[in-house]
C-alpha cells in the first residue's frame, strides 16, 4: 500500500492540513485506490504547508502546498507514483533548503509518525538511552560536558556542568524539569519537538534522570500549545506501557516517571525559579538565586531545569558520542542550533545549522528575503528580550560570543524580520508594554520602570521635551538593566536601546544626537 | 459581577478538586480542571478549593489573578485569541486586531452580545512562521487576513 504523509504539526494544521488529509482519503476511496495515510511531523518548510509526501522506491516525493481543491488533479496526475504536477517538488531529501541543513536534534522531525514508538526506534530512537544505561552517572555527565552543549533556552550555560551540580548534591529525591514554556515570540522549535518527535524529549529526560539520580520528571508546558499536550500525553503513555518509562526502565532497575504540567499563560514562568514556584502551585514570583535550582529546586530538592531543545539533544550525544557533536560549531558555541525563521520572511521555517552561519545567509538564502518584497530593515533575534539588529549587522555569525560583542543575544534562536514599514519607536514602546504586562512584580525597576517606559515613549511620539525624554528612556533602561532581579526587567533594555541606537530616525533623532 | 453557582456546578467543581487534590503542587491542575469544565474559575469556588488544599482563600485568589490564562468570569461559547507579539506584528497583526474588534464590536476581555465569542489577547502561539496567527478555542490558524477571519468566525458561530 502506498504511504501518503500529511503533517499533523500545529502550523500545518493552521494552514488546513486536516482538510487536505480528509480530501486525499476521500478521493482515494472514490477512485478505489488503497493508500496508507501517515500523519507525520513537519519538515519545517512552513511556507509550503500543507506539505504532502508520497513514498516511492526512490524516496519520498514532495507535493506542496496542497489544498483540498488540488487533490483531484493530483490523483489525475498519478501523484501516488510521483507523477508530473505543478506542485511536484521532487525528492524531499534533495530540496536544497533541507540539504543545506545539519539536522541532529531534528534528525527525525517530519520523517516519522510522532506517536509511533516503533517508528521512533526504527529511526535510531533509544540508542542513546541504551548506551546511558551501561554507563555510570558521572560518565554520562562527562559525555554531556565534553559535547560542549550549552543551554538552548537562551542563557547558554553548559548543560554538563549544571548536571554535575545536581549529580553531586546528596538528596533523597531529585527532579528533572523540562522548561517547555517557550514564551519567546518568533520561536517554535520546542513546540515542533514536542509535537513532531516527542520521544526524543522523553528519552533525553530519562537519560538526565539516570545520570543525576532523579526519578521524577515534569514537563512544564505552555497553555497555548494544546496539540503538544495531546501528543506528549499519548507518547508518555506508550513509553510507560513499553517499559521505557516507569519503575524499571528496560529492566535496568532504574526508575523514571514523567508527567506533563500545564502552565497558565505567564511569560515570566519561563524563568526557571518562577517556573518552579508555579509547579509548586504558587504565583510565579521569581526567587532569589542562590540557591540555584540545581541545589534547591522543586520542593526544595536538587533539580535539573533544562530547555526542551537542550534535553532533546542529549540522545544523539549519547548515541554518537561527545566528539561527534562537538565537531560542529565555532568557538565556544559547539554543535548545532535549531533556528526559527519568523516574521516578515518569504520562507519561514525551521533551519538547524552548526553555529557560525551568518544572519544574512539565514534571512536571504533560507528565508528568501521579506514576504512583502520590501527591504528587510530590522531583525529581532532571541525573542522579546533580544536586540534589534540593523542591516549593517547582518554579517554577524550565529555564535553566543559574537552576538554578545555587538550587545545582542542569540537566545532560543528565534529570528523575526521586519520590512521597512516598521516603526522602531513603536517596537521600543511595545517592549516596555510587554514587560509591564508580564512583570511578576517582585522588584521595582521592572514593575514601575516598564510602565514609566510606556509613558515616556508616548511622550516621545508627541515630540514634546524631546531631549529630556530620550534621556529619561536611557536612564530608565539603565536602572532596569542593573537593578532587576531577573532577565525580564534586566533585558527589556536590549530591544529598547538597540532600537534607539540603530534606528534613531524613528525616534525623531539624527545620528549626531544619538552619539551625544 | 457575582454569579450564583447551581448545585450541579458545585458538584462538578468538587469532583475536579477530588480528582486532582493529591497531586504534588495541586493548585494549578485543579484550577485548569475547573476552567476546562466550566469555562472559568468562579470566585465562589475559592473557599472550597482553599479548604481541600489547606490554603487560604487569599492564596487561591492570588494564584488565580497572577496567571493570564485563568478567567474569573463566564465566557462566550467560543474564545478567540489574537496574537499580539512581534512576529505577528511584522505581518500586520495590528490591522487585523483592529478589524476583528470592529467586526465583532467588542474589545479584549469582552463577549459579543449574542454570547458567541469572547476576545482575548495572546503573546505568541508558536505559529510565527505563518504570522499573523489566531487561536479559536483549540484550533490554530495561520496567515490570517480579513477574509480568513470572517470564515473562522462564521464557522464558530455556526457550530454553537
Ligand atoms: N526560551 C524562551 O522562551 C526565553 C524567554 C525569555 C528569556 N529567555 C532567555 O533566558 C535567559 C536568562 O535565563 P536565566 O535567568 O535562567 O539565566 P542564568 O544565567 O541565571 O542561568 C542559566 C542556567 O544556568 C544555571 N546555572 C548557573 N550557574 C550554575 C552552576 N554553577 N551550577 C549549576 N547550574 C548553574 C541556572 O540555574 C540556569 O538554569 C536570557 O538570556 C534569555 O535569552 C528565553
Ligand atoms: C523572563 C524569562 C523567561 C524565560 N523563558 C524561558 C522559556 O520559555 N524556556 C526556556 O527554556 N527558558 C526560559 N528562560 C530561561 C530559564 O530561566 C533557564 O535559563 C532555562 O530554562 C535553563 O535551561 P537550559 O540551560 O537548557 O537553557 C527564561 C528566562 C527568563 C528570565
Ligand atoms: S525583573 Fe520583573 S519579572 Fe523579574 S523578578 Fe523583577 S519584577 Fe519579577
Ligand atoms: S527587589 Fe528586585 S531589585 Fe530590588
Ligand atoms: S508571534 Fe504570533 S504566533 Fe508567534
Amino acid at each position: 500500500m502506498i504511504k501518503v504523509y500529511v503533517p499533523r504539526d500545529s502550523t500545518a494544521l493552521s494552514l488546513g492540513a486536516d482538510k487536505t488529509a480528509q480530501a486525499i482519503v476521500a478521493e482515494a476511496q472514490k477512485r478505489g485506490v488503497e493508500i496508507e495515510l501517515v500523519r507525520n511531523g513537519s519538515r519545517g518548510l512552513f511556507w509550503l504547508e500543507p506539505f504532502v509526501e508520497v513514498a516511492t522506491d526512490k524516496g519520498r516525493v514532495a507535493f506542496a502546498p496542497v489544498q483540498p481543491k488540488d487533490v483531484p488533479s493530483l490523483f489525475d496526475a498519478d501523484f501516488l507514483h510521483a507523477g508530473a504536477h505543478p506542485l511536484n517538488l521532487g525528492l524531499t531529501e534533495e530540496l536544497s533548503w533541507l540539504k543545506k541543513q545539519q539536522r541532529l536534534t531534528f534528525a527525525r522531525v517530519g520523517i516519522t509518525d510522532p506517536v509511533s514508538l516503533d517508528d521512533y526506534i526504527a529511526h535510531d530512537g533509544y540508542k542513546g538511552l541504551t548506551n546511558a544505561l551501561k554507563m555510570s552517572g558521572a560518565d554520562i555527565v562527562k559525555t554531556v560536558t565534553d559535547s560542549g552543549l550549552r543551554g538552548r533556552g537562551g542563557a547558554a550555560f553548559p548543560t554538563g556542568i549544571k548536571w554535575n551540580t545536581v549529580l553531586n548534591a546528596p538528596a533523597d529525591q531529585k527532579y528533572i524539569v523540562c522548561n517547555a514554556d517557550e514564551g519567546d515570540s518568533g520561536t517554535y522549535s520546542d513546540r515542533m519537538v514536542m509535537e513532531d518527535d516527542p520521544y526524543v524529549l522523553i528519552e533525553g529526560m530519562t537519560i538526565a534522570g539516570v545520570a543525576v539520580g532523579a526519578t521524577q520528571g515534569y514537563i512544564y508546558l505552555r497553555s497555548e500549545y494544546p496539540h503538544a499536550l495531546k501528543v506528549l500525553n499519548e507518547a508518555i503513555e506508550k513509553a510507560n506501557q513499553a517499559g521505557y518509562l516507569g519503575e524499571n526502565i528496560r529492566g535496568s532497575g532504574k526508575a523514571f516517571h514523567l508527567e506533563v504540567r500545564r502552565a497558565a499563560g505567564a511569560y515570566v514562568c519561563g524563568e526557571e525559579t518562577s517556573l518552579l514556584e508555579s509547579l509548586e502551585g504558587k504565583r510565579g514570583l521569581v526567587r532569589f538565586k542562590p540557591p540555584l535550582p540545581a541545589i534547591e529546586g522543586l520542593f526544595g530538592k536538587p533539580t535539573v531545569v533544562n530547555n526542551v531543545i537542550s534535553l532533546a539533544t542529549i540522545p544523539i550525544i549519547l548515541d554518537k558520542g561527545a566528539q561527534f557533536y562537538a565537531d560542529y560549531g565555532m568557538g565556544r558555541s559547539r554543535g548545532t542550533l535549531p533556528i526559527q525563521l519568523a516574521g516578515n520572511l518569504k520562507q519561514g521555517g525551521l533551519v538547524e545549522l552548526a553555529f557560525g552561519a551568518t544572519l544574512r545567509e539565514l534571512l536571504y538564502d533560507f528565508g528568501g528575503g521579506s514576504a512583502t518584497g520590501k527591504p528587510i530593515r530590522a531583525v529581532q533575534v532571541g525573542g522579546p528580550l533580544g536586540a534589534y539588529l540593523p542591516e549593517s549587522q547582518f554579517d554577524t555569525p550565529l555564535d553566543y560570543e559574537e552576538f554578545s560583542k555587538i550587545w545582542a543575544v542569540l537566545g532560543h534562536g528565534g529570528i523575526v524580520a521586519f520590512d521597512e514599514t516598521v516603526d522602531m519607536a513603536k517596537m521600543a514602546r511595545y517592549a516596555f508594554e510587554f514587560c509591564a504586562v508580564e512583570s511578576c512584580g517582585k522588584c521595582t525597576p521592572c514593575r514601575i520602570g516598564s510602565t514609566r517606559g510606556v509613558e515616556v515613549m508616548d511622550k516621545i511620539a508627541t515630540g514634546k521635551d524631546h531631549t529630556k525624554n530620550i534621556q529619561l528612556v536611557r536612564d530608565l533602561s539603565d536602572t532596569m538593566l542593573n537593578g532587576s532581579l531577573c532577565a525580564l526587567g534586566g533585558m527589556t533594555p536590549y530591544p529598547v536601546l538597540s532600537a534607539l541606537n540603530h534606528f534613531p530616525e524613528d525616534f525623531r533623532l539624527n545620528k549626531k544626537e544619538v552619539a551625544a | 459581577m457575582t454569579t450564583v453557582l447551581t448545585s450541579q456546578e458545585k458538584a462538578r467543581i468538587d469532583a475536579q478538586i477530588q480528582a486532582h487534590r493529591e497531586m504534588p503542587g495541586a493548585l494549578l491542575p485543579v484550577l485548569h480542571a475547573i476552567q476546562d469544565d466550566l469555562g472559568y474559575v468562579p470566585e465562589e469556588a475559592y473557599p472550597q478549593i482553599a479548604h481541600a488544599l489547606a490554603l487560604s482563600v487569599a492564596e487561591v485568589h492570588g494564584v488565580v489573578t497572577f496567571y493570564h490564562h485563568f478567567r474569573r468570569h463566564p465566557v462566550g461559547k467560543h474564545v478567540l485569541q489574537i496574537c499580539r507579539a512581534e512576529s505577528c506584528q511584522a505581518m500586520g497583526s495590528e490591522k487585523l486586531e483592529a478589524h476583528i474588534k470592529s467586526t465583532l464590536g467588542i474589545d479584549y476581555h469582552q463577549t459579543t452580545a449574542d454570547g458567541a465569542i469572547t476576545l482575548e489577547p495572546v503573546y505568541c502561539l508558536g505559529n510565527c512562521a505563518c504570522s499573523p496567527a489566531v487561536l479559536m478555542d483549540e484550533e490554530l490558524h495561520g496567515r490570517v487576513d480579513s477574509h480568513k477571519i470572517a470564515e473562522i468566525i462564521q464557522e464558530a458561530r455556526a457550530a454553537s
